[in-house]
């Protein structure tokens, strides 16, 4: 279905960013204040606007049969090389409708929770001119509906992450962090680009140029499975550089060091979230390489339990949260690699929510103890900061995996998928995926209650006179905590599994975009009623596969759920035993297993490792090449022209003599030689 | 009878031995002396063509160069009397302002 | 009679350019070129052109000479210093060469071209004649000569002036 207002989604925030950017140049040079407030609110409202238009897109959606479930609008013809025809062009499915809405919403109250927390900062409005130019880049990236146009949204979260994480440049360690942020990106972004040459050469091979992921996938039996691996992993280098999974995590950790609303929003709830999602849009290709499938679960497990066990050892609050985000982020990957493409979908979004409040609690805790951040200064909190704490509470419970709250249902959804799809190429690697992901769990539930008893239990072990100043947060700042947290409680719903008596919505709503390649939801075309029926039968055939599986696993899934829950459950106890409870054994534990707090706490020394064996040599080759080529050689180059040039000049000054009766020589001389020509 | 290409040798001996002097003379009013000679050696062959044609416009000609000579040498002179003034000499080899 | 005139008048004018353009004083060769001038108005009266045999006594040998004349004793230039000869002989050699082939040629296109000369009327290079052509058919030359000459006149009258 043609519409021709989605161009407005992303145009809203564009729009507002265009003029706070307007704004931040007009003061810049003036000693008057900027009207933050006006600001504020002018940036609020670009992305409501768009979370009302997502609002009525999704209204729309529902309106029309899951087979021509989409609404689309081509805006205009963008690249014309050869072969290639490309357009710009925006389509709304049921995945990207579920984006939308989680990107705009949370996003939009990120945007009001800044307007408290950067009130007082120089930069306010630049940050909101930052901060609404990712907004439109984050839309553009999950409106696309081509390749490219999805890497033009790529690079410019990647763009806008480096100069929020960077904001106060004017400390080198936080401007160091963005740049490391922005390198490592664009690692993974080589990936990305060379995916897309592949994919374009496959097409075009098949007598069918096109970016556009229906192009794709009507074509999708162009791919052998050996390009199609390839194409998988390039774009999986990708998802691990954007979406911080090993080997390219490691910009998430040191990204903290922007400002606290920034790490919610892209660090949290989105931007971190488009490896995922490129990997959903692209699930017709990972469909036909197992063995990327499984490399991106491999890593995806990996990757949960590096992360959740360095978080036990860190000290500062938002590290802790950065390095869980980056574990959820391989539950995600799991999810997706195990072919559940709704099951990590699902998690995406629920994350968004408890990982958002999560952040924005610590901005609110930071902000009342004037910018601490050192977990082991903190404690007691909770009768100064109530709604803080409870709204913590709430998403720390709904993280670590608890019913009715969203977490529990999201995890145990990837859970079960891990253990009960087959896979075609290691035939244990499902169990394996599954304990590694259960223990990961018990990390979580571990460190995020060590955590809150830390912050928020206890007495408090910081300066006097910081407590005394602390308090709660502002309501420009609590409001969105709170609605935060009650998406937390119930977003989960929407997800509820068959097995627990539930119909499992968000599975159904999703199912139309990772329909089998070929069948009629992901053709722009009339719906038949052949395909129709094409359509329900998938829908069928895949509710009978989850079936069968279920008799394959070890567990039942309810056996599954009650075995993750034991784990959350266990691990909630130890930390709060350990934490709240009985501090003193929890030092002596520490000083008792010293040579493993003390790798956790060095994050495993991968940072270090990769200083001297990429960061180290890479300078030493370009520090040679800068003196032996550019110096030498170039410079070489160019100082001899300039010489060659010197030495015929000098050859030719003495025609310049200044004497005029040399010139009449010359005159002469030309005159005579002439007229024996004429002659 | 004298033929015309007698005149015509004449007026160009006279013309080469004038690019001489001005080629190679440092003074300055001996170079200008010389350039004198050159016109004059014009004005003959202007005459002597104009005879051997029957067509006095050869007459008008010389009479044009022999007052634009004149002109020219009254300009050239008071040049020559302000660059006196300056270098205290007339010698062109000194006179290279123009040069590099 | 004619030839023998041409002659001498001719040796005339090429011997005293050539002692013009080797004096070092500036007086000698002032003079010899007046000698020259000389020469050559008596040329234009062997060529019937009666006129210019006056105007050039009058004009260059009377004006223009004694213009530099004055000019000499003014400046009270002396002798100059002999120049390096050498550079200048390479020109000479070179201009010669060329001359002389130049030379060569033209008298081969000339030669037994116009050798007689048409027979004219008596009046021919008198003052009548050419000033029936000079105010007629050349009179808008001659009207911007005047022009130049007031031009002239004023600047040099400008340069001469002694700065303040």
């Amino acid at each position: 279905m043609e519409r021709t207002w989605l161009w407005l989604i992303p145009a809203a925030p564009l729009a507002t960013s265009a003029l706070c950017g307007a704004v931040a140049l007009a003061w810049c040079r003036r000693t008057d204040p900027a009207p933050r407030r006006l600001v504020g609110v002018v940036a609020c409202l670009g992305p409501a606007l768009s979370f009302a238009l997502a609002l009525l897109a999704w209204a729309e959606l529902r309106g029309l049969m899951p087979q021509g479930r989409w609404l689309s609008q081509t805006l205009w013809r963008w690249l014309e090389s050869g072969a290639l025809q490309l357009d710009i062009g925006f389509v709304i499915d049921p995945l990207s409708s579920l984006m939308l809405l989680f990107v705009t919403g949370v996003g939009t109250l990120i945007h009001v929770y800044s307007t408290g927390y950067m009130h007082e900062d120089r930069g306010v409005v630049r940050y909101f001119a930052y901060l609404n130019l990712f907004m439109f880049a984050m839309l553009v990236l999950v409106l696309a509906d081509s390749l490219p146009l999805l890497f033009v949204g790529w690079e410019g979260v990647g763009l806008c992450s480096y100069l929020l994480i960077g904001f106060w440049f004017e400390d080198p360690a936080k401007a160091a962090a963005g740049k490391k942020a922005f390198v490592v990106n664009r690692i993974g972004d080589f990936g990305v680009l060379i995916a897309m040459f592949l994919i374009f050469w496959t097409l075009q091979g098949a007598g069918a140029p096109g970016l556009t992921f229906a192009a794709m996938r009507n074509h999708v039996e162009a791919f052998t499975p050996a390009i199609a691996t390839t194409i998988c992993l390039l774009l999986f280098l990708g998802a691990a550089g954007k979406s911080a999974q090993i080997p390219l995590y490691v910009w998430l950790p040191d990204a903290m060091a922007g400002p606290t609303p920034v790490s919610a929003l892209i660090h949290a709830a989105t931007m971190v979230t488009a490896g995922v999602y490129m990997v959903a849009r692209m699930h017709f290709l990972f469909d036909l390489a197992p063995v990327a499938s499984t490399t991106v679960a491999a890593i995806g497990a990996a990757t949960a339990l590096l992360a959740a066990t360095i978080a036990v050892a860190q000290n500062d609050f938002k590290k802790v949260l950065a390095y869980s985000t980056v574990s959820q982020l391989g539950y995600m990957f799991v999810g997706v690699g195990v072919g559940a493409y709704g099951a990590g979908v699902f998690h995406v979004f629920t994350h968004a929510f408890f990982k958002a409040c999560l952040f924005l609690g610590s901005g609110a805790v930071i902000h009342a103890l004037h910018d601490e951040q050192d977990i082991r200064r903190m404690g007691g909190l909770r009768r100064k900061m109530p709604l803080t704490f409870w709204t913590f509470v709430l998403a720390t419970l709904a993280l670590a995996g608890l019913p009715p709250l969203a977490g529990f249902f999201s995890k145990d959804h990837i859970l079960w998928e891990a253990l009960s799809r087959p896979n075609p190429l290691l035939p244990w690697l499902p169990s394996v995926l599954w304990a590694v992901l259960v223990l990961a769990a018990l990390c979580t539930a571990f460190y995020m209650w060590r955590l809150v008893s830390l912050v928020f239990l206890g007495s408090f072990r910081g300066e006097q006179h910081t407590y005394a100043h602390a308090h709660e947060a502002p309501p420009s700042m609590a409001m969105p905590l709170v609605l935060l947290a009650m998406g937390s409680l119930l977003v989960g719903f929407l997800g509820v599994p068959h097995a627990l008596g539930g119909s499992n919505r968000l599975e159904t709503w999703l199912h139309p975009s990772f329909a089998v390649a070929g069948s009629a939801a992901t053709e722009h075309g009339a719906t038949t009623v052949a395909s129709t029926a094409a359509g329900e039968t998938a829908l069928h055939e895949s509710s009978a596969a989850l079936a069968e599986h279920a008799g394959s696993a070890p567990l039942s899934e309810p056996g599954a759920m009650a075995v993750a829950l034991a784990a959350a459950l266990l691990g909630l106890g130890l930390g709060f035993q350990l934490y709240a409870r009985r501090p003193q054994t929890a030092a002596a534990l520490a000083g008792r297993l010293q040579p493993l707090q003390r790798l956790l706490a060095g994050k495993y020394f991968v940072d270090e490792l990769y200083a001297a064996v990429i960061v180290r040599p890479f300078r030493l080759l370009s520090e040679a090449l800068w003196r032996l080529v550019d110096v030498r050689l170039i410079d070489g180059v160019i100082n001899l022209l300039g010489g060659v040039t010197r030495a015929f000049s000098f050859v030719f000054r003495f025609a310049q003599s200044g004497y005029v009766q040399t010139y009449a020589f010359v005159v002469v001389l030309g005159v005579l030689v002439l007229l024996l020509r004429v002659l | 009878m004298v033929g015309l290409h007698e005149y015509l040798i004449l007026s160009g001996l006279l013309f080469l031995i004038g690019a001489v002097g001005v080629l190679t003379r440092s003074n300055g009013l001996i170079l200008f002396m010389s350039l004198e000679l050159m016109l004059n050696a014009v004005n003959l062959t202007f005459v002597a063509f104009s005879r051997y044609t029957g067509r006095l416009d050869g007459h008008v000609f010389v009479f044009l160069v022999t007052a634009v000579a004149a002109a020219e040498a009254a300009v050239g002179l008071a040049i020559f009397v302000n660059l006196f003034r300056l270098h205290r000499s007339v010698n062109v080899d000194q006179m290279n302002a123009m040069g590099d | 009679m004619e030839r023998i005139l041409f002659y001498a008048f001719g040796a005339l004018a090429v011997l005293g350019s050539l002692w013009m353009v080797t004096r070092r004083s500036p007086l000698s060769s002032a003079l010899s070129l007046v000698v020259v001038f000389v020469a050559l108005a008596a040329m234009y009266a062997l060529l019937d052109a009666r006129l210019l045999f006056v105007v050039q006594v009058w004009v260059y040998a009377g004006a223009v000479m004694v213009l530099v004349l004055f000019v000499i004793m003014l400046l009270n230039l002396r002798e100059e210093e002999s120049r390096a000869a050498a550079a200048s002989w390479g020109k000479f050699v070179l201009c010669g060469a060329l001359a002389v082939a130049l030379a060569t040629k033209a008298f081969g296109v000339l030669a037994g071209v116009l050798a007689v000369p048409p027979p004219v009327s008596k009046d021919w290079g008198g003052v009548a004649s050419v000033a029936e052509i000079l105010f007629t058919r050349y009179l808008v030359p001659f009207q911007i000569v005047g022009v130049l000459l007031l031009a002239v006149v004023v600047a040099v009258v400008a340069l001469a002036k002694r700065a303040r």
